[in-house]
C-alpha cells in the first residue's frame, strides 16, 4: 500500500464535511477519473460509485496492481456507459486509501489519523462525492450508477439528494445490511484487529503491517463474492501442485490456493484501517433507518428513474433486497425497473461478461 | 410497428398523458406504443426475465414480478389506468387479480381469449377434447391458461365485483366485430372498466 502515489486529480473539499457521527472533517480530499467530455451544458455526467475494495480507476490501469480499471468491460468508447456520449466520473470514496481521505492520510497533526479518523457512514461517503460534483459544477446527474456498495451510494445520492440524479442504477445492492452482512464483515474486522502487526491501528511508520489479518479479512469476504457453484465448477475438490493429500496444512487444496493468493494481492493495494471504517459504514446502512423506519418514505417525490439488478445466484445481497427496495419505490410512485438476471458466479456477477447486463445498463442510461 | 388488436383497441382508447399500469407488458409493445404516441407514463409488470431486460433495454420501466403477489405493493388509484391484457386466465384467482386492478387504476381494461368462441365450443362438442383452436393454441397440459373464461362469465364476475363495463371490443381473429352474439363471435374480448 503506497499512500504517497495517488495518480488522480484531487478535489480538496472548502469546507468542513459534516458526518452523521456529529464530527466534522476539515481538509477532506477526493481523489478521482474521469472518462469522457463534459457538455457545455453539463447535462451527460454519468457518476459511478465503487465497491468496497474498488476505487476511482473504472477504466485506466490500476497504478500499483497495473491491471485494467475494475469495469473496463462496461465503461468505455462504445461500451453499455459510452464515453463517446458521457462525461463519467469515478471517485475514490472517504474513508478509503486510494488518495481520498482515509485513515491512512495525514491528520492536522501530520500524524496518519489511523483510528483518529472519524467513523464515516455510507451517507458521508456520498457527501463528499456531492461536494466534488459541486466542485466540477454539476448540479444534476444524467445518471449515478453503482454495484454492491456502489449501489449503496447511489440509493443514498437518491434518497438524500434527490434532485441531483435523474436515473439511479442499482446493482446487486440493498437498502440496508442484514445481520449476516454485518457478522461476516465482523468476521474481517476482527482478523485484522487479531493481527498484532495492527497494533491499535497505528501501523503506519511500522515495518510491519497488518498484512496477515487483512489477507484473511479478504478471504472471508472473498467468499461471500462467490456461488457454491461456482466454487464447485472452479475448483470442486482438486489439489493444487499435488497428487495425493499431504497429511499438513499447506494450501493442499486449489481453493485454498486461490483464497490465499486473493488475500495476499488484496494487502497489496488496500489499507487495513480503510478495510475497517468501510466495512463499518457498510454495516450502518439502513436507508429506511435514517428516514424515519419506512424506505418508501426515504423516496418520497422523486422524479429520479430508477433501475434496479439483482443476481440469482447473488446470495450476500439477494434478489429479495432488490425487490424490497422495489416494492418501496412502487409505493413511492417512482419510475422503476426491476430485472433478476440468471448468472453462475454470485455476487460477482456485476464485474463479470453479462450480455443482458450489458443491454439492461446501456438501456437504461443511454 | 402494428400491435395486437386487443392492444390496439386499448391503445386508442387511453388517454392521453395518463399514468398507465401494463401487467404482464410482455414486451412492453403497448407500453412504447403509449409513451411514443399518447405521451403517457406508462410502467409494466412482467414475469419473465427476459421479456424484462428486452423492455428496460429499450428504455421501458418494466418490474420483473408476479402480478397475483406484487400488485399489493402499488398505492390505491396510483394509476389512471391498469392495464391486463391476456393474462387473467393465467392468473391464480382471477376475481381477486380484478380487484387489485380496479384498486391501483381508476379504470381498468382487460383482455382475455374467449372460451365460448364457436370454434371452441364446436371443439369440445365436436371433439370430446379440450380445444386447441387458433386463440388457443396450447394444449390443456401446457397452457398457461388455467381460468379459460367467456364473455358472459367476465360480465358476471364484473356485476358480482360491483364494476361498471364502460366500453367492450370483440375480435374474431384480426377483424374488430360488433357486440351482438360476441359470446358466439368473438375470440378475443377487450372491456373497460370502473368501479
Amino acid at each position: 500500500m503506497n499512500v504517497a502515489a495517488p495518480a488522480s486529480p484531487v478535489y480538496r473539499i472548502p469546507h468542513p464535511l459534516p458526518l452523521d457521527s456529529g464530527q466534522a472533517l476539515e481538509g477532506c480530499e477526493i481523489a478521482y477519473e474521469t472518462y469522457g467530455t463534459l457538455a457545455a451544458d453539463k447535462s451527460n455526467a454519468v457518476l459511478v460509485c465503487h465497491a468496497l475494495t474498488g476505487d476511482q480507476y473504472l477504466a485506466s490501469p490500476h497504478p500499483i496492481t497495473g491491471k485494467p480499471g475494475w469495469w473496463e468491460r462496461m465503461v468505455g468508447p462504445g461500451k453499455p456507459i459510452d464515453t463517446d456520449r458521457h462525461f463519467v466520473i469515478c471517485a475514490n470514496v472517504i474513508g478509503s486509501c486510494m488518495g481520498s481521505s482515509g485513515p491512512a492520510s495525514f491528520a492536522p497533526d501530520g500524524q496518519p489519523y489511523a483510528m483518529r479518523f472519524p467513523v464515516i457512514t455510507i451517507r458521508d461517503m456520498v457527501r463528499g462525492l456531492v461536494a466534488l460534483l459541486d466542485g466540477l459544477g454539476i448540479d444534476k446527474l444524467h445518471a449515478v450508477v453503482g454495484g454492491s456498495m456502489g449501489g449503496m451510494q447511489a440509493l443514498s445520492l437518491a434518497a438524500n439528494w434527490p434532485e441531483r440524479a435523474a436515473r439511479v442504477l442499482v446493482i446487486a445492492s440493498t437498502a440496508r445490511h442484514s445481520a449476516q452482512n454485518i457478522a461476516f464483515h465482523e468476521v474481517g474486522r476482527q482478523a485484522i484487529m487479531a493481527d498484532p502487526a495492527w497494533a491499535e491501528g497505528d501501523y503506519y511508520a511500522a515495518e510491519a503491517k497488518p498484512d496477515n489479518g487483512l489477507a484473511v479479512a479478504r478471504m472471508a469476504a472473498h467468499i461471500t463474492y462467490l456461488s457454491e457453484a461456482g466454487l464447485t465448477e472452479k475448483f470442486g475438490r482438486r489439489l493444487q501442485d499435488r497428487e495425493a493429500k499431504g497429511f499438513g496444512f499447506d494450501a493442499e487444496f486449489q481453493v485454498e490456493s486461490y483464497l490465499r493468493y486473493q488475500g495476499s494481492g488484496f494487502t497489496r493495494r488496500f489499507d487495513a484501517n480503510s478495510y475497517l471504517y468501510i466495512t463499518r459504514a457498510m454495516d450502518y446502512f439502513d436507508i429506511a433507518e435514517e428516514h424515519g423506519g419506512k424506505l418508501a418514505d426515504a423516496f418520497a417525490g422523486t422524479q429520479a428513474r430508477f433501475c434496479l439488478v439483482s443476481f440469482d445466484t447473488d446470495w450476500l445481497y439477494p434478489t429479495s433486497e432488490s425487490r424490497h427496495i422495489v416494492h418501496a419505490l412502487n409505493a413511492a410512485g417512482a419510475k422503476v425497473s426491476f430485472v433478476e438476471l440468471s448468472a453462475p458466479h454470485g455476487h460477482d456477477s456485476f464485474l463479470l461478461e453479462h450480455d443482458q447486463l450489458d443491454r439492461v445498463v446501456k438501456g437504461f442510461v443511454e | 410497428m402494428t400491435l395486437r388488436p386487443d392492444l390496439a383497441a386499448i391503445a386508442a382508447h387511453v388517454t392521453p398523458g395518463s399514468r398507465v399500469l401494463d401487467i404482464g407488458c410482455g414486451d412492453g409493445a403497448l407500453m412504447a406504443e403509449l409513451e411514443s404516441a399518447s405521451g403517457c407514463d406508462a410502467r409494466g409488470m412482467e414475469l419473465d426475465g427476459e421479456l424484462v431486460e428486452r423492455c428496460v433495454s429499450r428504455g421501458l420501466s418494466v418490474v420483473q414480478g408476479d402480478a397475483n403477489l406484487d400488485l399489493a405493493n402499488y398505492p390505491d388509484k396510483a394509476f389512471d389506468y391498469a392495464i391486463l391484457s391476456q393474462t387473467l386466465q393465467t392468473a391464480t384467482r382471477p376475481d381477486l387479480m380484478l380487484d387489485e386492478l380496479l384498486r391501483v387504476g381508476r379504470r381498468a381494461f382487460v383482455s382475455f381469449p374467449n372460451f365460448a368462441h364457436w370454434r371452441t365450443r364446436a371443439a369440445l362438442m365436436f371433439g370430446g377434447r379440450m380445444p386447441v383452436t387458433r386463440a388457443l393454441p396450447v394444449s390443456w397440459y401446457e397452457t398457461q391458461n388455467i381460468h379459460h373464461v367467456t364473455v358472459e362469465d367476465f360480465r358476471d364476475l364484473a356485476k358480482a365485483k360491483g364494476a361498471t363495463i364502460e366500453r367492450a371490443w370483440f375480435f374474431s381473429g384480426e377483424k374488430q366485430i360488433g357486440a351482438p352474439a360476441a359470446n358466439w363471435r368473438a375470440e378475443f374480448a377487450v372491456f373497460e372498466l370502473s368501479r
